[in-house]
C-alpha cells in the first residue's frame, strides 16, 4: 500500500466510525461528541493560524461568541431563520477579524496575540453589559435548526450537521494547504522577504489566514448557539480561548488531524476532571483551571509537537498523502517573452544607500544587457549584497534610480519587482525545511498562477496545480535533484540548498536572475555543474546578475565584471581587463606603495 | 461635566496612571531582558495586597504556603537539572538558593503575624513575601525554555496567569479585602478642593521609583548588564554576563515593583485574588504604546491609560475596561502605519 491508500483508509475509517457512532452510543456520549466537533472547528482554525502560519490569537473564543450572539439575536428577537443567522454570524466574525487583522498583522510577532487578549476580554465584557444581549443572563430559548420539514432539536439530530461541517472544514483546509495559496501559507514562517521574492504578499496571506480561522470559529459559534439554544458571556472569555489553544497544542499544531485529536482529548479530560475533582476539594472548578494550566505548561515544555507529532514520528510518513494531483495538464504554464539579446534590461543610476552614518553603497551605476552574465565582485564589506537588495527592492534606496525593462522600479515594493521578472536567491538560504523540494520549487511559480483560497479549498484548481508541479519538476530535473523531489528541503546539505533556491527562482520564469553567492559551500564537481547550468540558461536567453567570491568560478563564467570597493564602483570591464587592473589588485591584496 | 468633576477625575486618573506606570516598567523590564511578556505580573501585585490585608486582620498570610510550594518546585527543577548534568556538587547551593532563601520572608511573616508591630513592618514583610514569587515561577516554568520563540513564551506566560489565579483562589479564597490607608489626611488645594494623602503617596512613589529605575539603568554596572542582555543575549554572554542571572535579577526587580503596587493600591481598591489581571493588562496597553521597549513612552502611555480609565468610569462604570482596551486601536493603527518594514523571522512553535 502506498501513502495515498493508507491515508484514504484512515480517513475513511474515521468517517465510518463517526457516522455510526450515534447508533451505538448513549445520549451522554453523543452530546460529548457534539462538543468535541464544535471545539474541533475552532482548534482547526488555530492549527492553521498558529501551527502552519506562525501567528496566534488568544481571542478565538470571542469570535465564537460573536457568531453565537449574532445568530441568537437574529433568530430569537428578530425571528429570522437560523440559516440567515449563519450568514449574519459569518459576516460579523469575518469583518471583526478583518479589522483586527488589518490593525495588528503588519506589526511584529507579539502585537497580534497581546491585542487579542484585550479584544477577547472586551468582547466578553460587552456581551455581559448590553441590554439587547440580555446582559449576564444571556439569551435563552434560541430556536433550533430546521432542515426542510425536520427540526434538529435533539443532540442526535444536530450531530450529523456538526460532523458534516467538521468534515467539510477538514477537507477544505487539507486541499487548501496543498495548493498554491497553501504553499504561501506554509512559507509564512520563512519571513516576509521570502514570500515577496516569489511575488506574494505576506501581510495579505496572513490576513486571509486570520480571517479564515475566525470564520471557522464563527461556524462553531453558530452551531453552539443552536445546539445549546442558550448563550451567556462566560464560555467566550479569554480562559475559553486558552482552552482552544490547549486543544490545538495537545493534538499537534503541525497536523490538521491534531485539531480533532486535541479537542477530543481535552474535552474528555475536562469531563473526567469534572467527575473526579469535586471529590478531592470543594473548589473543584478552580482545581480544574489549575490542572489545565499546569498541563498546558508541561505540554509546552516537553511535548510541543503534541499527539500527532508523536504519531507522525512513529509512522514515518507511511500515511502521508502524496503532493501531486493526478489530473493531467493539457499545456504548460504560459511563459514570458524574453527581450532580444543585447538590449539593455536593467540600468542602475547613481544608487546610494546609507544606514545612519554608514554609506554602504555610494553612487554606483551600471547596466545589464539581455542574455549576458554580469558578475559583481569586491572584497568583503564592499556593499555587493546591499546593492543586490537595492536592485530587488528588498531595501529602499537612499538616492538614485533603477530602471528595469524600460520601467522605473525605484521604490517599488519587492513583490512587484519580483512579478516584473526579477527572481533572486539569498546569501543566507531561505528555504522551508519542512516542505518537500518539489513544494519549495513550486512556491517559486506563485506569481505565474492565480487560483485563490476558495478554488483551492474546493479542489477546482487541479489543472493549474498540475501545471505548476510539471514546471517545478522540470526545474528540479534541470538541477539534477528530480529523484529527491519528495524529500524535505531541510535534509539537503547547505550547498545543495543554494542550488535548490536557483530552481525556485527559475520556476518564476524570470527575465533577470539575481544570484547571491550561489557557489558558496559547493564542491568542485558541483561548481562545474552549476557553471554549466548557468551558461545553458544564458544561452536560452535568461540574463544573470551574480555576486560570487570564488574568482576562478566567476572569471570563467561571466562576460563582464563590475568591481566594488568600500561601497563605490571601482572598475567595470571584461574579466581579463579586470584581472590586470592595478586598482583591483590593490583592493584585494593591498597596495604596493 | 463641571470643572471640579474633571479635576477630581484627573487626579484619580493620575493615581491610576502611577500604578500602571510602575507595572509598565516591570513588564518592559522583563520583556526586554527575557523576551517574556509576563502576564501574571498583576497577580503578584494582588498577592501582596492580600498578604497585607491578612496581616491587618491578625492572620498569617496564605502567601507563605504559596511561596513554599513554589520554592519546593523550584528546588526540584534545579536539582533535577543539576542531576541531569551530573553536577552533584551544586546541589547544596541550589537548595540554599532556591529553597532556604525564599523561606526567609516566610519565617519573617510567621514571626510578625498577629503581633502588635507598626504597620510599616507589615507592609515591608508583605512586599518581601511576594519578591520570591516571580523568580521562582520563572525558574520552574520559563527558564527551562528560555530559548523558545516569543510566541511559546507568551502562551506559557498566559497559562501561568491562569495557574496563579487558580492557586490564588485556593490559597486566599474568593473574598475581597481592602487595607487601611498608608497615610491619612489630605492636602487642601484651595477653594474647598482637596487631594487625599494616599493619592499623593501613590504619585510620589511612582515618580521616585521611576527616577531610581532610570538611575540604576544609566549609572550602575548591574543596570548596564541588564541593558546589554536586552540588546543582545549572545553578545552579553560573550562579555561575561550570564543571561540566566540577569533574567533572575529582572524578575526580582519586577516582583519588587509588583509588591509595591500591591500595597499602594490595596487601601484604595478592594482586591480579590484575580484583580491583578486587569491591572497587568492595562499596564500592557501602556507598554504597547511604548512598543514594549521604550520606558519613557511607556510612562506617557501609563498616564494616558489612567486618565482614560478615570474619565471612562465616570461615563460608564461597566464598560470602562472596554473603553481602555479600545485605546489600543489608535495606538496600533499608528504603529502599523509607521512600521514600514517589518522582517520578523518565523516563529517555530512545534519544533
Amino acid at each position: 500500500m502506498n501513502g495515498r491508500q493508507n491515508h484514504l483508509v484512515v480517513a475513511g475509517a474515521a468517517v465510518v466510525a463517526l457516522a455510526l457512532a450515534p447508533l451505538m452510543l448513549g445520549n451522554f456520549a453523543v452530546s460529548l461528541l457534539n462538543d468535541i466537533g464544535i471545539a474541533a472547528l475552532v482548534a482547526l482554525g488555530l492549527v492553521l493560524l498558529t501551527g502552519v502560519g506562525g501567528a496566534t490569537s488568544f481571542g478565538q473564543a470571542a469570535f465564537v461568541g460573536i457568531a453565537a450572539y449574532a445568530t441568537a439575536w437574529l433568530t430569537k428577537t428578530q425571528g429570522a431563520s437560523p440559516w440567515l443567522g449563519l450568514l449574519f454570524a459569518l459576516l460579523l466574525t469575518g469583518s471583526a477579524a478583518l479589522a483586527i487583522g488589518m490593525l495588528t498583522l503588519r506589526l511584529g510577532g507579539h502585537f497580534l496575540p497581546l491585542s487579542t487578549i484585550a479584544w477577547g476580554l472586551s468582547i466578553a465584557l460587552l456581551f455581559g453589559n448590553l441590554d439587547a444581549l440580555g446582559r449576564h443572563s444571556g439569551i435563552s430559548n434560541i430556536p433550533p435548526l430546521r432542515l426542510g420539514p425536520w427540526t434538529l432539536g435533539d443532540s442526535r439530530a444536530i450531530y450529523y450537521v456538526i460532523w458534516v461541517l467538521v468534515g467539510l472544514a477538514c477537507w477544505f483546509s487539507f486541499n487548501l494547504l496543498r495548493s498554491r495559496s497553501g504553499r504561501a501559507i506554509r512559507s509564512l514562517r520563512g519571513g516576509a522577504t521570502l514570500l515577496a521574492s516569489v511575488g506574494a504578499d505576506a501581510y495579505r496571506v496572513r490576513l486571509t489566514l486570520f480571517v479564515m480561522a475566525a470564520l471557522l470559529a464563527g461556524v462553531a459559534g453558530w452551531l453552539y448557539a443552536h445546539m445549546n439554544r442558550f448563550v451567556s458571556p462566560t464560555p467566550f472569555d479569554v480562559r475559553a480561548s486558552i482552552e482552544y489553544l490547549l486543544m490545538a497544542v495537545a493534538g499537534g499544531l503541525g497536523h490538521l488531524a491534531g485539531a480533532l485529536v486535541g479537542s477530543a482529548l481535552v474535552m474528555m479530560l475536562k469531563n473526567g476532571l469534572q467527575d473526579v475533582l469535586p471529590l478531592l476539594s470543594q473548589r473543584g472548578s478552580q482545581l480544574e483551571a489549575v490542572a489545565f494550566a499546569a498541563l498546558f505548561i508541561l505540554l509546552l515544555h516537553f511535548a510541543r509537537a503534541g499527539v500527532m507529532g508523536f504519531v507522525a514520528r512513529l509512522t514515518k510518513g507511511r500515511f502521508a498523502p502524496p503532493d501531486i494531483p493526478k489530473a493531467k495538464a493539457s499545456k504548460p504554464l504560459p511563459r514570458r517573452a524574453l527581450p532580444a539579446r543585447g538590449t539593455e534590461i536593467l540600468s542602475v543610476a547613481g544608487a546610494v544607500k546609507r544606514f545612519g552614518g554608514l554609506v554602504a553603497v555610494n553612487d554606483v551605476s551600471f547596466d545589464v544587457k539581455a542574455g549576458e552574465i554580469l558578475g559583481l565582485i569586491g572584497p568583503n564589506g564592499a556593499g555587493k549584497s546591499t546593492m543586490f537588495n537595492l536592485v530587488t527592492g528588498t531595501l529602499p534606496m537612499t538616492a538614485g534610480r533603477v530602471r528595469f525593462l524600460g520601467q522605473d522600479i525605484t521604490g517599488m515594493p519587492q513583490r512587484q519587482i519580483a512579478r516584473l521578472g526579477i527572481a533572486r536567491t539569498f546569501q543566507h538560504v531561505k528555504l522551508r525545511p519542512n516542505m518537500t523540494l518539489l513544494d519549495n520549487v513550486a512556491l517559486g511559480a506563485h506569481a505565474r498562477a492565480r487560483s485563490g483560497v476558495l478554488t483551492a479549498g474546493l479542489r477546482l484548481n487541479r489543472v493549474e496545480e498540475r501545471q505548476i508541479f510539471d514546471e517545478a519538476m522540470r526545474h528540479l530535473e534541470r538541477i539534477g535533484l528530480a529523484e529527491r523531489a519528495h524529500e524535505l528541503a531541510g535534509s539537503l546539505p547547505l550547498g545543495t540548498q543554494r542550488i535548490l533556491e536557483i530552481a525556485r527562482a527559475l520556476a518564476a520564469d524570470p527575465v533577470l536572475l539575481v544570484l547571491d553567492e550561489p557557489a558558496a559551500g559547493l564542491r568542485r564537481k558541483e561548481k562545474q555543474a552549476l557553471g554549466d547550468l548557468l551558461r545553458k540558461l544564458r544561452d536560452e536567453g535568461v540574463t544573470i546578475l551574480i555576486v560570487e567570491h570564488d574568482m576562478d568560478f566567476v572569471m570563467k563564467l561571466v562576460g563582464r565584471l563590475v568591481v566594488m570597493n568600500f561601497g563605490s564602483k571601482l572598475v567595470e570591464g571584461s574579466p581579463s581587463a579586470v584581472r590586470g587592473d592595478e586598482r583591483v589588485q590593490a583592493a584585494y591584496l593591498g597596495s604596493v606603495v | 461635566m463641571t470643572w471640579d468633576v474633571a479635576l477630581i477625575l484627573s487626579i484619580d486618573g493620575l493615581a491610576n496612571g502611577a500604578v500602571y506606570l510602575l507595572a509598565g516598567l516591570g513588564l518592559v523590564l522583563i520583556f526586554s531582558v527575557t523576551r517574556v511578556v509576563f502576564v501574571p505580573f498583576g497577580d503578584v501585585a494582588a498577592f501582596a495586597a492580600l498578604s497585607l490585608a491578612a496581616f491587618e486582620t491578625g492572620r498569617m498570610p496564605p502567601t507563605v504556603g504559596l511561596v513554599l510550594t513554589l520554592a519546593l518546585l523550584a528546588v526540584l527543577t534545579e536539582v533535577g537539572s543539576l542531576v541531569r548534568r551530573e553536577e552533584y556538587g551544586g546541589i547544596p547551593k541550589a537548595i540554599v538558593a532556591w529553597g532556604v532563601l525564599p523561606a526567609v520572608p516566610c519565617a519573617l511573616a510567621w514571626a510578625v503575624a498577629g503581633q502588635a508591630v507598626p504597620a510599616a513592618v507589615f507592609i515591608a514583610v508583605s512586599i518581601a513575601l511576594v519578591v520570591p514569587i516571580t523568580p521562582l515561577i520563572a525558574r520552574v516554568a520559563l527558564q527551562p525554555i528560555a530559548d523558545a520563540s516569543v510566541l511559546v513564551l507568551l502562551i506559557v506566560s498566559l497559562a501561568l496567569h491562569f495557574l496563579l489565579s487558580g492557586l490564588g483562589l485556593l490559597f486566599f479564597g474568593p473574598e475581597g479585602s481592602r487595607t487601611s490607608p498608608l497615610s491619612t489626611g489630605s492636602v487642601a488645594l484651595g477653594d474647598g478642593f482637596s487631594v487625599s494623602a494616599q493619592v499623593i503617596l501613590m504619585i510620589a512613589a511612582a515618580v521616585v521609583l521611576s527616577g531610581l529605575f532610570f538611575l540604576m539603568f544609566e549609572r550602575t554596572v548591574v543596570g548596564k548588564a541588564l541593558r546589554a542582555t536586552a540588546v543582545n543575549r549572545v553578545g552579553a554572554r560573550l562579555v561575561g554576563i550570564r543571561p540566566a542571572r540577569t533574567a533572575l535579577l529582572a524578575y526580582m526587580c519586577a516582583s519588587l515593583l509588583a509588591g509595591l503596587i500591591g500595597v499602594l493600591i490595596a487601601p484604595v481598591t478592594t482586591m480579590y485574588y484575580d484583580s491583578g489581571f486587569l491591572i497587568g493588562l492595562k499596564a500592557f496597553v501602556a507598554a504597547i504604546i511604548g512598543g514594549l521597549v521604550s520606558y519613557p513612552l511607556t510612562a506617557i502611555g501609563a498616564l494616558a491609560v489612567g486618565l482614560v480609565e478615570s474619565f471612562a468610569s465616570f461615563w460608564s462604570g461597566a464598560l470602562k475596561d472596554v473603553i481602555v482596551f479600545s485605546l489600543l486601536i489608535p495606538v496600533l493603527l499608528l504603529r502599523s502605519l509607521l512600521a514600514a518594514h517589518v522582517e520578523d523571522e518565523g516563529e517555530e512553535i512545534d519544533q
